[in-house]
């Protein structure tokens, strides 16, 4: 756009046009207007959320003072990561078997692995329930392997969004580096570890912060795959919300937004802000 | 070098297709399988179910008021997706041609909510928009400031008001779902409109076109693969929508993921709701092969 600095208007800045700026302005009011509510109302001294009546942190003591939303809370982070970690390596794995070989049924498979991404969460969620309620799944396992079940239904819906983001990165490779390689003497393994994963590395990046949010976010698989006893936060605050509105869910709430923005900000920091808007 | 045959390289084949196909075919074909299987079944005492191949829970799948659900969630589904369009189409413009500078941090700011937790951002619409929210002491100011002008040119003032129910209905059903899938709709805007080449436009613009016909005639029909990947981003999560109908809809607002959750919980029919989740899916599967057999007739000319 430097090309048209010097002219006031060009006819392509459309975003330096007023309309344009009121728009994109009022888009974001309207995305970022009730987050910044809630956030805010999360510290008013008010146990009806409507009226500002003073500044207070009582509801975030009484949220972490509350076992069964700091459980919940612990237990949605230690399957987000768990998922990631499994996803990170399920899909970096499935990306490179498309990207390098040709195999009997390849499309098939390729439409299969993106099909969790299509399929309505509702009917995944279903599907895990009768899968697990099929093969007697044991719920009174101990912690974190009562979180088994969770863990394994959030791989699956996680994985295959890493594959897609890895393999538009693989798609950017340049196979005579590999070739290079291998010339020089290094092993299969050396070639994927040293060549193949450093130029990986911004797609991993990506697929681990969208496989943790992802998994963090989820209400609808978790809700019907957690067993009796264990609880994530979502679902807990989902029961919170059902029973009442009260400022702890604010609370907790804006403690998650926080962790989000955090996160966003180590992506951002690991790959500059350019490269993971460009993974989307 | 191309795609390697796998016979050539078993070994390290075998390392990366094992753990995929295992994972895809125990924990995702085969749950699959069992709900394919039991919407044949039937229930048999409370918790048996016997799979009799029996085509019922189908049959009932086609009475008038699962039919009318579907027609309803489809319908609320459409609507979603238009508005997110009217809506994100000049976004998604704004950020193509925004500065340098500019661009990553305002698709910072559409990707920002997307990776905020849904239940999150469903809840703090929900404080918004409650009888006591910000939305209705806003209008109340309105409809007050209105009345006051009223008077002023002496005419009867306005009745006094009250506070309309914003929640709860499917208003809010449609706000709520607008709210949450925006994002989605922008992004693969941003991305086709980003491959644009601007010369096109430029050239439009030269020979006379205004800035509205330019867009409708030059930037719509070359975004066309884009604007049709927005869509069915859109569309397909809002017709499987579960949480906004469930939170801040009304009893006359489910939508087909509803019946399926309560088919599953409260009414414990589990044939029936595997039938209607599989009615879901393969309406997902007719609309994305409408979409690829559109996005193959460029391709023939």
């Amino acid at each position: 756009m430097a090309l048209f600095a010097r002219t006031p208007v060009a006819p392509l800045e459309y975003s330096r046009t007023l309309w344009m700026r009121l728009w994109v302005g009022a888009v974001m009011i309207f995305l970022y207007a009730p987050l910044v509510v809630l956030m805010i109302f999360s510290f008013n001294d008010s146990k009806r959320n409507v009226v500002w009546r003073g500044f207070t942190t009582k509801y975030y003591e009484k949220a972490m003072g509350n076992d069964q939303l700091v459980e919940a809370l612990i237990n949605s982070l230690t399957i987000a990561a768990l998922a990631t970690v499994a996803s990170l390596v399920l899909g970096a794995v499935a990306a490179v078997m498309l990207w390098r070989f040709r195999f009997p049924l390849k499309s098939a498979i390729d439409g299969t692995i993106s099909l969790p991404i299509i399929v309505p969460e509702i009917c995944l969620g279903v599907a895990f329930l009768m899968f697990f309620a099929a093969v007697d799944w044991p719920t009174d396992l101990i912690w974190p392997f009562n979180l088994g079940a969770i863990i394994i239904a959030h791989i699956t819906f996680c994985f295959p969004f890493v594959t897609m983001v890895v393999r538009s990165r693989l798609a950017t490779f340049n196979r005579e580096q590999e070739e290079a390689a291998k010339d020089l003497g290094a092993s299969e393994w050396q070639v994927f570890r040293d060549v193949l994963i450093p130029h990986i590395k911004p797609a991993l990046v990506a697929g681990a912060l969208l496989s943790f949010t992802l998994s963090l976010d989820d209400f609808v698989i978790t809700y019907f795959t957690s067993g009796p006893d264990t609880i994530t936060f979502p679902v807990k605050v989902y029961s919170m919300v059902r029973f009442s509105v009260t400022p702890e869910v604010n609370a907790a709430s804006t403690l998650l937004i926080l962790l989000t923005v955090a996160l966003t900000f180590v992506a951002l920091k690991l790959q500059g802000v350019k490269a993971i808007a460009e993974t989307h | 070098m191309a795609e390697q045959d796998w016979k050539t390289n078993k070994r390290v084949f075998a390392a990366v297709s094992l753990p995929t196909l295992f994972w895809i075919i125990v924990f995702f074909l085969v749950p699959m399988a069992i709900v394919w299987l039991y919407s044949f079944g039937e229930n048999k005492g409370l918790t048996e179910i016997d799979i009799s191949g029996t085509l019922d829970n189908y049959k009932r799948a086609t009475e008038w008021l699962y039919l009318t659900i579907f027609g309803k969630s489809f319908a609320v589904a459409a609507l979603v997706t238009l508005i997110c369009l009217i809506i994100g189409f000049p976004v998604a413009m704004a950020i193509t041609f925004a500065s340098e500078k500019w661009r990553p941090w305002l698709l910072l700011g559409i990707m920002l909510p997307f990776w905020t937790n849904l239940l999150i951002r469903t809840y703090a619409l929900m404080m918004l928009l409650g009888t006591q929210g910000f939305a209705n002491k806003g209008l109340g100011a309105l409809w007050e400031g209105t009345s006051w002008i009223k008077t002023l040119v002496g005419l009867q003032p306005l009745p006094t008001w009250e506070p309309v129910q914003l929640l709860f209905n499917n208003f809010a059903v449609v706000f709520g779902l607008v709210y949450v899938h925006l994002p989605f709709m922008v992004l693969p805007l941003y991305a086709a409109l980003d491959r644009l080449d601007r010369s096109l436009i430029e050239a439009s613009l030269d020979l006379g076109a205004g800035h509205f016909r330019t867009i409708m005639r030059i930037v719509v029909p070359l975004a066309a693969p884009g604007i049709i990947a927005g869509v069915m981003i859109t569309l397909i999560p809002a017709l499987g929508a579960y949480l906004t109908p469930d939170l801040m809809g009304g009893t006359d607002s489910q939508m087909i993921a509803n019946v399926i959750e309560r088919q599953f919980k409260k009414a414990n029919d589990w044939p029936f709701g595997a039938a209607l989740s599989f009615l879901l899916i393969y309406a997902m599967f007719a609309l994305i092969a409408i979409q690829s057999m559109r996005k193959k007739v460029p391709e023939v000319r």
